[in-house]
């Protein structure tokens, strides 16, 4: 049974990528333990774009806060002659997590806005990275910011990125667009060499006894999984980056649904965090459980045989399905 | 010194200071380095452990080991037993430190034991602590047999570590290698720095196997330290005679083989002036600097004068002194640098007597004086002086220079205004605040014009006696020759205002010269500065011609992203206008600084200063000067009118910076001063305030509590009080059913505040409509400020609530108390005050405070203020610091005395029972005391007794009287930190918590040596970065509690307020009450943690949650009735110990200079608090069983 599949341009032994997380990756053993339950490729915990600039801000703050002004106490720390910063440190993970394990390692940069990037991308290339997966989080809050505006913010950061490093890169995104095939497609004439779908965006949440608002971090379920299944469904075959999946997939049978649809890729996090890393080898167990059970040979056999290009009603991905939900449903 | 080229020189020119220029030479020449931290000799410690763990290598090849001690006394211990077994060793150390080391330094110099230690010079403390630096501490020593070789500069600092450390190694003569503290080892100035190369030709590896070959070592054993008897000690102690003779033309020697290495040659005694002088004055140290250029000045001018250095000052050559001192002298003027009450004379002087009676020149006349003092200012005008008064027919003997002693009449009159300066040395002067990094610039300033120009360079920075709101002054030169002034600037060619909020306080133009600079930092452009400007300043400007320029350099540092540190702003504007340097080349040179500084800290901080200079020249605007009268302000007085006499005039003077000017009769005798006096102060440093908000509000109090300042506080008093209350008062109807129909109000101490935050951080009620307001914000103090202080004046007018109505043990009924430790000048936000506070809240009234030296002692006792204060009954805590050392033996024995004399006072109430009648003898010897009521009462009893006994005229009654108060219960508080507590005071504080005596020990637990800049204490726990634990500390905090409760009649409680409040208050009750010895761990927060201290109050929360800190009260009186004396009043761990260590600096830069051993020590800290846990759980668990219950008896002394 063949299970390899290819991802911006790597040939991967199954479609099963430990996704960017860094309760995942920031062990080195868990990266380890990954390739090792048959992971074929890691992508790193994310480097942020606030960590890039706040965490050199925070650290000199605190290494100069209430010095040289009284005469006993000029400073209050030892100064080290370097400090590993959080960007040296996470191009250091790159270099031992590379040395660790023979799948590729693929790094995640999260940011927001344009500045700073081009140079750390290239350090990352420098540092081993197999591919760089950018991982663009906004939340545009700004009421005089219109929609091509954030859409352009994208491509901006895309396009500084790709001029900066020749490694591929991946483009992670939101759902939350007004066209989603026309952002891919655009992201996709900018140069990404995939896009993953879809972030997921932590949503705030209210604590009634504090009255704050505080993040309220939920574990993927598998009906998340509909949201990326829809558009990779949707994308698969009308442009040229590939397709990564992520959000919801737990099991062998999520992993197949996703390859079907179009994906060349599955990415999996909250399934590990639930189950652990372990949890990869019993995912592709089952995938290939299924797959004798169904008498499928290969994963490029099935890869798209239900997007929307292939399959039998393509409506079913658009609002007709939706119109057909509702009708059939009954009040128990 | 006399400065000649040697032959080759291809030596490093830098900028140091004396700490890091003698640390440099004796880091490579030893082998095993101990130290223990006291200013102003840390840093050499902290630069040797810096470089050690850095690998840096010895002459040898080898790095050298550093160890902190719990003590000088430790320190010098090592040290000895080192030497004793053949490495060579060291330590730095100063005043009270080298005190400690007295006992090993006899030994050392009695076994003729090669070795120097490295002191700054400082003050020992007498009436008065002080870090500064005179010769006291090093005279304390001249006993020992130790040689003592004094330099007076950087360079010489340099030099002389090295000389010394070679002469030692030949003579076996121990040597003290001794400069000024602060002037020297606090100077930041630009020398030429000894290579390797240099220090490798010094050493004779022959002496160093010679050193190694009187070992002790099993190989070949030894035994020395015996006991001695009469019949051969003396004998015996003459032995060494012939090592002392031949060590003076040891050390000569050794100075004459540098002077061939580096051309800079030396002499035991120095003599530079007229070959021809009539008039020499000799002194030692940092003086002689400007005494060289006072020489040179007036034989310029066709005085005949010198002056003699005296470099060795043990052993003392007569000799060479003989032949140094020209013949033609007529007049000798001897300074001595301290004090020896009672003496015939200060050493220096009494030596210099004593060598020329013995020389034969007894004809020659001398004189001796003191001078400079806790660094005192020693100028050119006072050496002029001391010229002058040796040409008097009758000079005067045993003067002071540089004081007005109005009392014994002994000081010298001399011309202030006399100056030396040369016209080629730029003179500047930098007004700042400590957090707006006016000195980290202008160091900065003197390492870019030391390194990349021919000139010399000097920086010397005043430091304030308060921690939060701190004013510093740099004083910078620059020129072409090596710069001798040893003393402040007082002739400017430039200065700058870097805070406007100085230009209502303090006089910065009195020093600047006609046609000077001057710089301000203000929001005003330079077409509406000048009527912002004072009027003495605007007349200033224009009589003496100044330029002006200003700059809004927190616009600037804002929008370079920089915060408040305006830092690079004022930096650029200095070069742009002094021009020291050309100012294109300048600016690249600042740029080259900040990639060279801020490299390391990553590309935002160094672009973003980059920015800040880039941005800075196009908003640096010259003022023209119209010379007209219009707007300007008059200055306020520095404290009000309505002060009392001596706050006024004495203390006034010390906070408008003119304590300089205060004359002897001013000051207290004894260091006596009156409580109650920051009240005046009114610093006005807060930019923020907190603003009440009555409808929100909930009245818990925790606002009132949390305030490190007492400068937020609540009242509850009758309505009919409102009736004079200012418009903008606050008040609402008084929440607690027990004060039905009474009115609350919160009000904040204005300009007392200092804006820290913590206030609104802990305030839990939120608005109802908006939730980003609590009951308390911040908003800006200026445009509140006068309404306030008319609230606050009208709120104090309020009476205190009835002490005895309130319940203590309820936060926001106990915390009415009035708070008798206000306004204190510890850091904003701090984590000790609020303890402190609260011990004053609850027992002030009958308090007693013994103060470990430390931060607590510094913010408690530091003149010109004192936040511990009186209640309306004149009654408050008395407060005193005898030492770092013996704080607990200190309190203790208040107790005992405290506690004789209330024994004396019960025996004297029985002898005149007949007299004083039996239901007043009974009410007064039974008094239970226990709560407010109880202590009123006695009070009141005690007034009837003294009453009674005006009228009774016996020798006991008037001895009774005199003691009568202390029949009243005393509180005998024990407080520091812990580096008291757990290292360098700890043998005491054990052996009084073991005494079974009513003492109360609050110690102040912030981890880490906080008021002398962040060591590692044995509190640190594993994994901090501290300075001795730059890799993180590698073992276990010490559980200080769990050896007290191991008496098992110590009460015991470990305590985080901002974790529960409830828990702490409860603590101090339980503690005070507790009739036998009590001791009060309190996680205190610290700047030192590097943490936000507006939100520090969650960093203690989360200690706790992660169970890093544990809370509990042990409490014998529990085992007493049978129950389990521990309550572990910790809730399990709900948080990874790693969250928490994350919040904190002190953690989290571990994983940023090692972070693989971040991760190890990280893990091992989180096996340590869970393993802690579930041994304190097991310790509170256990049943107690006895068959039947004691019954509770008072504590036995265990001693």
């Amino acid at each position: 049974m063949d299970l390899t599949t290819t991802y911006l341009g790597m040939k991967l032994r199954n479609p099963l990528v430990m996704s960017a997380s860094q309760v995942l990756s920031g062990e080195l053993d868990n990266v380890r333990r990954a390739e090792d339950a048959g992971a074929a490729a890691v992508v790193l915990y994310s480097l942020f774009e606030e960590q890039l600039r706040m965490e050199a801000r925070e650290l000199d703050y605190h290494m100069t806060a209430g010095t040289e002004s009284f005469a006993e106490s000029l400073t209050y720390f030892p100064e080290p002659s370097e400090f590993c910063l959080g960007p040296e440190e996470y191009l250091k993970h790159i270099q031992k997590a590379k040395k660790a394990v023979k799948i590729p390692v693929i790094a995640s940069l999260n940011g927001a806005s344009l500045g700073g990037w081009t140079d750390f991308a290239k350090k990352i290339e420098q540092a081993g990275a197999n591919a760089l997966e950018l991982n663009i989080y906004n939340i545009p809050a700004n009421l005089n910011l219109s929609g091509a505006e954030v859409e352009k913010a994208y491509l901006d950061i895309l396009k500084a990125v790709k001029s900066a490093v020749r490694i591929p890169v991946a483009v992670k995104l939101g759902a939350r667009f007004s066209s989603i095939a026309n952002m891919a497609k655009r992201l996709d004439d900018a140069g990404a060499n995939g896009l993953v779908l879809f972030n997921r965006f932590y949503q705030p949440d209210v604590d009634l006894d504090a009255l704050e608002v505080t993040p309220n971090i939920l574990l993927s379920t598998p009906q998340a999984m509909r949201l990326p299944l829809r558009w990779i469904a949707i994308l698969h075959g009308r442009i040229k980056a590939d397709l990564a999946a992520t959000s919801g997939i737990h099991t062998g049978e999520d992993v197949i649904k996703m390859l079907m649809v179009g994906a060349n890729v599955t990415m999996l996090c909250s399934a590990l965090l639930k189950n652990g890393v372990g949890h990869l080898h019993t995912v592709e167990q089952e995938m290939r459980n299924w797959m004798e059970k169904h008498e499928y040979e290969s994963v490029s056999q099935m890869r798209g045989s239900m997007s929307q290009i292939q399959c039998a009603d393509p409506t079913a991905f658009e609002r007709a399905q939706y119109i057909r939900a509702v009708t059939t449903y009954k009040v128990s | 010194m006399e400065n000649k080229e040697a032959k080759v020189s291809n030596r490093k020119f830098m900028t140091m200071d004396g700490n890091e220029a003698v640390a440099h030479v004796a880091y490579r020449v030893n082998e095993v380095i101990a130290i223990y931290p006291i200013t102003p000799s840390s840093n050499m410690g902290e630069w040797a452990d810096q470089w050690a763990s850095e690998g840096v290598k010895n002459i040898w090849g080898t790095v050298p080991t550093v160890a902190e001690m719990q003590s000088e006394g430790g320190a010098a211990g090592a040290v000895h037993g080192s030497l004793q077994t053949g490495a060579l060793s060291t330590t730095f150390t100063a005043s009270q430190g080298l005190l400690l080391m007295i006992p090993n330094m006899y030994k050392i110099a009695g076994e003729l034991t090669s070795a120097v230690f490295h002191v700054s010079a400082r003050t020992v403390a007498t009436h008065a602590l002080s870090i500064f630096g005179d010769h006291s501490d090093v005279m304390a020593v001249r006993g020992t047999g130790w040689a003592m070789l004094a330099s007076a500069s950087v360079q010489e600092a340099m030099d002389f570590a090295i000389i010394a450390q070679a002469a030692t190694l030949e003579s076996r003569i121990p040597f003290l290698h001794f400069f000024d503290g602060f002037r020297t080892s606090h100077e930041e100035a630009k020398i030429e720095v000894l290579a390797e190369r240099d220090l490798r030709a010094m050493i004779d590896d022959n002496l160093v196997a010679a050193h190694r070959a009187r070992a002790l070592t099993p190989d070949r054993p030894l035994l020395r330290g015996t006991a001695q008897n009469p019949d051969v000690f003396f004998q015996a102690r003459e032995t060494c005679n012939r090592f002392y003779l031949v060590c003076p033309d040891i050390a000569q020697r050794a100075m004459d083989h540098f002077a061939k290495l580096t051309g800079r040659s030396y002499r035991l005694f120095e003599y530079h002036g007229a070959p021809d002088a009539e008039r020499v004055i000799v002194l030692m140290a940092s003086g002689c600097e400007p005494a060289h250029e006072t020489v040179d000045y007036l034989n310029q001018r066709g005085d005949k004068v010198g002056v003699l250095k005296v470099r060795l000052y043990r052993p003392f050559d007569m000799k060479r002194f003989d032949e140094a001192l020209p013949a033609t002298a007529k007049a000798v003027g001897v300074l001595d640098r301290t004090k020896e009450p009672g003496s015939s004379g200060e050493p220096l002087y009494l030596d210099c007597v004593n060598a020329l009676c013995e020389q034969g020149r007894g004809n020659i006349k001398i004189v001796g004086g003191r001078y400079g003092l806790s660094s005192k200012e020693f100028t050119p005008a006072m050496i002029k002086a001391v010229f002058d008064n040796l040409g008097q027919a009758k000079p005067k003997n045993h003067f002071t220079v540089g004081i007005n002693d109005d009392v014994t009449h002994t000081s010298l009159p001399y011309d202030a205004e006399f100056s030396v300066e040369s016209e080629k040395v730029t003179r500047a002067v930098f007004y700042g605040l400590g957090a707006d990094g006016t000195v980290g610039a202008n160091k900065n300033s003197i390492k870019i014009i030391g390194e990349s120009t021919r000139n010399y360079a000097q920086g010397y920075y005043v430091y304030d006696s308060k921690k939060s709101g701190s004013m510093t002054v740099s004083h910078l030169r620059f020129g072409p020759d090596p710069i001798r002034s040893t003393y402040l600037v007082n002739k400017a060619n430039f200065v700058a205002c870097h805070q406007p909020v100085f230009l209502e306080r303090y006089d910065m133009l009195k020093d600047v010269v006609p046609g000077g600079v001057f710089l301000l930092n203000t929001p005003y452009g330079p077409d509406e500065v000048w009527s912002h400007l004072p009027r003495r300043m605007q007349r200033q400007i224009v009589d003496k011609k100044l330029r002006v320029y200003v700059i809004d350099a927190v616009k600037v540092a804002r929008e370079s992203g920089m915060g408040g540190r305006i830092n690079t702003v004022m930096q650029t504007c200095f070069f742009a206008i002094s021009g020291v340097l050309p100012r294109e080349s300048a600016v690249e040179e600042i740029k080259k600084s900040i990639r060279k500084t801020y490299g390391k800290k990553g590309e935002e901080i160094v672009q973003m200063n980059l920015k800040a200079v880039d941005s800075t020249l196009s908003h640096l605007f010259e003022v023209k000067i119209s010379g007209g009268k219009d707007g300007g302000f008059e200055l306020p007085p520095a404290v009000s009118r309505e002060a009392p006499e001596f706050v006024r005039d004495v203390l006034g003077e010390i906070i408008a910076g003119r304590g300089d000017e205060l004359p002897v009769s001013k000051l207290p005798c004894d260091g006596t001063f009156p409580t109650g006096s920051a009240a005046w102060e009114k610093r006005n440093i807060a930019l923020d305030i907190p603003v009440w908000d009555p409808v929100t509000c909930i009245q818990c109090a925790k606002c009132v509590m949390v305030c490190p300042h007492a400068t937020i506080r609540a009242k509850v008093y009758e309505p009919a009080l409102l009736a004079k209350a200012p418009a903008t008062f606050k008040s609402i109807d008084a929440r607690d059913r027990e004060w039905k129909g009474m009115k609350f109000t919160i009000q904040v101490a204005a300009e007392d505040c200092t804006g820290c935050g913590l206030c609104v951080d802990v305030c839990p009620a939120k608005n109802k409509t908006q939730t980003k307001l609590k009951a308390i914000n911040m908003a800006p103090q200026a445009p509140l400020r006068e309404a306030e202080r008319v609230n606050w004046s009208f709120f104090l007018s309020i009476p205190d609530f009835d002490r005895r109505k309130l319940k203590v043990n309820s936060i926001p009924q106990q915390q009415l108390e009035q708070p008798l430790f206000e306004f204190s000048g510890a850091c904003a936000g701090c984590g000790e005050t609020p303890y402190i506070k609260l011990a004053s809240q609850l027992f002030g009234d009958r308090m007693v405070v013994a103060n470990a030296t430390g931060c607590t002692s510094i913010y408690g006792g530091n003149l010109p203020t004192t936040p511990w204060a009186k209640n309306a009954d004149g009654r408050g805590p008395a407060w005193s610091n005898s030492l770092f050392e013996d704080n607990a033996e200190f309190g203790f024995g208040y107790r005992l005395s405290i506690d004789k004399q209330k024994e004396f006072a019960a025996e004297l109430v029985k002898k005149l029972a007949p007299q004083l009648g039996d239901e007043l003898v009974q009410g007064l010897l039974a008094a239970a005391q226990k709560d407010e009521s109880g202590i009123y009462e006695q009070r009141q009893r005690v007034a009837a007794l003294k009453a009674k006994l005006q009228n009774v005229n016996t020798p006991e009654s008037r001895q009774l009287l005199t003691i009568a108060d202390m029949l009243v219960r005393k509180s005998v508080w024990i407080m520091g930190g812990d580096g008291w507590a757990y290292d360098i005071g700890f043998g005491g504080l054990d052996h009084v918590l073991a005494s079974g005596r009513d003492v109360n020990a609050l110690v102040l637990d912030t981890e880490v040596y906080s008021n002398t800049g962040g060591q590692m204490s044995k509190s640190t726990p594993r994994g901090a970065v501290a300075k001795f634990a730059a890799g993180g500390k590698p073992g276990l905090k010490k559980d200080l509690g769990l050896i007290a409760m191991s008496y098992g009649n110590v009460y015991v409680a470990s305590v985080a307020m901002g974790a529960r409040d409830e828990h702490t208050l409860r603590a101090f009750l339980e503690a005070e009450s507790y009739e036998g010895p009590s001791l009060i761990i309190a996680y205190s927060h610290c700047i030192a943690h590097g943490i936000n201290m507006t939100t520090a109050m969650q960093n203690q929360k989360a200690a706790v949650n992660s169970g890093q800190w544990l809370l509990y009260r042990y409490d014998p009186r529990r085992t007493a009735r049978g129950e389990n004396p521990l309550q572990l009043d910790s809730r399990p761990p709900k948080q990874k110990v790693g969250e928490y260590l994350l919040m904190e600096n002190r953690f989290k830069m571990l994983t940023k200079s090692h972070p693989d051993h971040a991760k190890l020590l990280f893990k091992m800290a989180q096996e340590d608090t869970e393993t802690r846990f579930r041994f304190y759980e097991y310790l509170a668990a256990r049943k107690l069983t006895p068959e039947k219950p004691a019954e509770p008896t008072p504590p036995a002394a265990n001693a």
